[in-house]
């Protein structure tokens, strides 16, 4: 029988190398998220993961990626087919993206970032290359490994390359506003809005599909509003929020200075940060498990906590 | 029963069994909710598959959190391993208790405790049947996506362990993207609430990492599940061939165009056949494979997805294109693909239901290389699969009390495993490792990658109680701890 075990070609076997097995080591991106899970121990050596675009095959709907990578690289590459990936566009790179783990701020048009990441490869505190998950859309052949290191910002492996889910482009996507429009109400008639954000006043939109399905949409929010065609608006920036949809609701009287919320999904960009209960007691415990068997020396991307805003 | 004991019993409650741990089962939750009788302990030794079955220890069928914390914490005072089980339709060997463990039945906890709209999710107890929470959720316009052959039988919290699939997951996900936050007790008896309802939870993704973790890390004993609102407008297309190649070509089509349906199914004409003697559901009997193709939407653009599927197949030599004319036609054409495997009942007692994924490009060549295998060890196979995943299900067929029929079966299966890996696929779309392909998980993963699974199985469970023997391959520290509990025949037989 001919064994299917991935070959390890020479970019990530320097990069293993490059990690080592001793002493503190954090890989570094475009710090775009930098100060995410608390400040980064001084003693850590900073490295850079590899990068390019190892494979692409848009008829499977997959590509694999090194993480060093920027995401609008890649998303570059895959627009010429017609293609994006759940990354977000935020600037950034690959890994970086997938360490810290959160989705676009149009998550129900491109999808969700912890279901897109079929494979991940990384190098482990003991230095040696590890690979979780494989290249199939569905695979259920052993514990979830991708799940484990997507959003574990870089503290139970250093990452070096994923595969990716890819998703077509809709054949349109066009953006409206209006003030006073109820974000909530509009949640509930339209069936497949790419985003929907409200700043408390104005609600934007975003429309994709079929052209038809769009202008169908559009002819429902004239019950709703005032709505304008604008602009793409740029990716939100500010403290990100981790609320449930329902609790969006209640923004206008918590106090905030200035926020926008994605409605539907919950999670709201904020002038300030949010105030985070700790962790359980028994899952702070399976936290503490976790790093001291993946890290046991304490060596990777040392200082930084998941859960840290 | 003598005075004496009687006046016993009405003081210390039920009488004692000889056995500590039966007596501290029972008094944490009560006398009838704990089995040991024979013939329980018979039915749930095995699941659906075709694996020898275990040998369970008390049977515990709880109906509450603390009652599992209860149980936990007794198996664990008696150093006993931990099996959760749904309702035993895995088909991989999962819930097959190996070493005398207690055994967790959720199947009384099935409730539906609440439906919450504004936050898209209902919470669901275990035990809870997959087809009934989505009854439960038509009349409100929802329905729980994951959609398993089993469904009118299987479990929710077996759907968790297992992270089910079906035809209609090629769209919307396995269940891993359809729950977001689990209630679990670990086997020392710890309460975890994993994930939440808000939009990205604190912490490593444990909700993530604990779906498809076939029981080994806990038991679920309580789910939010999202509710996926259904759509408005489906169209459903038969699409006859002369060859499962030109089916298979035609689902790679369609993917390559950029289009994904609600579902992409294709069964060969030895399933068709079966399956219109069993229902006339209204397939041609004559084509050499059939592919259900479904889209779904808003009726704006409905039909430019169907039309644009109708096209490939043509291009790739359809010989007939029908779409479903109405809920009726489609509702049969469906019965029809979900009863595939009662159907083969009618030609042979047993079957062996296989699972593996390839890359979409690569399903005609394996189904190929499947249909010479299964010649080459003189089986029966059919072939009826989610071809939009390239989830393929060779379904081997064979009368059991046929001398050294077994082996041939389990040579064909490796055969296919096998195919299916070189092909650049995968062991398990959606049936999971359990005991089946733990041996095989040495062709997919280097030691490296297996250790570092056991790492996670550790974190949550490091001494390995819950159910043991599973998923990862023999020389895990996981995976050989049933080899270290032997129970005393005398005790349960």
């Amino acid at each position: 029988m001919t064994a299917v075990l991935y070959t390890d070609d020479a970019v990530l076997l320097d990069f293993a190398a490059d990690v080592g097995s001793e002493g503190a080591v954090a890989i570094e991106g475009a710090r775009t998220r930098w100060g995410l899970g608390g400040p980064l121990e001084e003693s850590a050596r900073l490295l850079a993961a590899p990068s390019g675009i190892v494979e692409y095959v848009p008829e499977e709907m997959i590509v694999t990626v090194r993480a060093g990578t920027t995401v609008a690289d890649l998303h570059a590459e895959l627009a010429e087919r017609g293609q994006w990936t759940a990354l977000p566009e935020r600037g950034g790179t690959v890994g970086g993206a997938v360490a810290v783990g959160q989705n676009d701020f149009r998550k129900p048009a491109r999808g969700e970032l912890r279901s897109a990441v079929l494979q991940v490869r990384y190098v482990s505190s003991e230095g040696k290359i590890v690979s979780g998950g494989g290249p199939t859309v569905k695979n259920v052949s052993g514990f979830d490994i991708p799940r484990l290191i997507t959003g574990s910002l870089g503290t139970l492996g250093c990452i070096a390359e994923v595969i990716l889910r890819t998703n077509p482009i809709p054949a349109v996507e066009r953006w409206f506003r209006a003030d006073g429009a109820d974000p909530f109400a509009l949640q509930r008639v339209l069936l497949d809005p790419g985003a929907i954000l409200w700043d408390g006043t104005s609600t934007t939109i975003q429309l994709a599909g079929h052209g038809v399905d769009v202008e169908a949409d559009i002819a429902l929010l004239a019950d709703h509003g005032q709505f304008a065609e604008v602009e793409a608006p740029a990716a939100p920036t500010g403290h990100r929020w981790s609320m449930t949809p329902a609790e969006l609701r209640n923004l206008p009287t918590a106090g905030l200075d200035a926020f926008i919320a994605e409605v539907g999904v919950g999670i709201v960009h904020a002038s300030s940060p949010q105030p985070k209960p700790p962790l359980s007691a028994s899952v702070q415990l399976v936290h503490e498990r976790m790093k001291a068997e993946f890290d046991p020396t304490n060596r990777l991307n040392p200082g930084r906590v998941v859960g840290v805003r | 029963m003598s005075i004496i004991e009687r006046v016993r019993r009405t003081i210390s409650g039920p009488e004692s069994s000889g056995d500590p741990l039966l007596d501290e089962l029972r008094a944490a939750l009560s006398e009838d909710r704990v089995k040991i009788d024979g013939a329980q302990r018979s039915l749930l030794g095995k699941d659906a598959s075709v694996f020898d079955g275990g040998n369970s220890g008390p049977i515990c069928y709880p109906t509450t959190t603390d009652e599992v914390v209860a149980i936990m914490k007794i198996a664990e005072s008696h150093d006993r391993a931990v099996v959760p089980r749904g309702a035993g339709t895995g088909l991989a060997g999962g819930a097959i208790p190996l070493g005398a463990p207690v055994v967790i039945a959720v199947t009384k906890m099935n409730q539906i405790l609440e439906i919450d709209e504004d936050n898209g999710i209902a919470w669901v107890e275990p035990g809870v049947i997959n087809l009934d929470l989505t009854r439960h959720l038509t009349p409100l316009g929802y329905h729980f996506a994951p959609d398993p052959s089993s469904q009118q039988v299987c479990t929710i919290g077996g759907n968790v362990a297992n992270n089910s699939g079906g035809p209609h997951c090629l769209a919307y996900g396995v269940t891993n993207s359809h729950v977001v936050a689990l209630e679990v007790v670990t086997a020392s008896g710890d309460v975890l609430m994993l994930g939440g309802l808000d939009a990205e939870p604190d912490g490593y993704d444990l909700r993530g990492v604990f779906v498809g973790s076939e029981g080994t890390l806990g038991i679920t004993t309580k789910v939010a599940v999202r509710l996926t609102r259904n759509r408005p407008a489906v169209r459903t297309l038969l699409l006859s061939f002369s060859n499962t190649r030109d089916a298979a070509n035609t689902v790679s089509g369609v993917v390559a165009a950029g289009i994904v349906p609600a579902a992409m199914e294709v069964m060969d004409q030895r399933i068709t056949v079966a399956v219109e003697n069993y229902v006339n559901a209204g397939y041609p009997t004559d084509a050499g494979a059939v592919l259900l193709a479904e889209v779904d939407g808003p009726e704006a653009g409905i039909d430019i997805d169907a039309e644009r599927i109708r096209q490939i197949g043509l291009d790739n030599n359809a010989t007939d294109v029908r779409l479903a004319g109405s809920e009726e036609e489609r509702a049969a054409l469906w019965k029809g693909r979900k009863t595939a495997f009662g159907a083969v009942a009618q030609i042979a007692p047993d079957y062996y239901l296989h699972d593996t994924v390839v890359p979409r490009s690569k399903l005609a060549d394996v189904l190929d290389e499947i249909y010479e295998i299964a010649d080459r060890h003189d089986v029966l196979v059919m072939n009826v699969f989610h071809a939009g995943d390239g989830n393929l299900h060779p379904l081997l067929i064979f009368d059991g009390r046929e001398p050294g029929v077994l082996d041939r079966i389990h040579a064909a299966g490796g055969d296919i495993i096998t195919a299916s890996l070189d092909a650049g696929g995968v062991l398990s779309g959606e049936h999971g490792i359990g005991v089946e392909k733990q041996k095989y998980m040495d062709r997919l993963f280097t030691p490296d990658d297996l250790d570092h699974q056991n790492r996670l199985r550790r974190a949550f469970d490091p001494v390995c109680r819950a159910n043991p023997g599973k998923v990862l391959p023999m020389g895990h520290s996981c995976a050989d701890i049933q080899q270290l509990r032997s129970v005393p025949a005398e005790v349960w037989g």
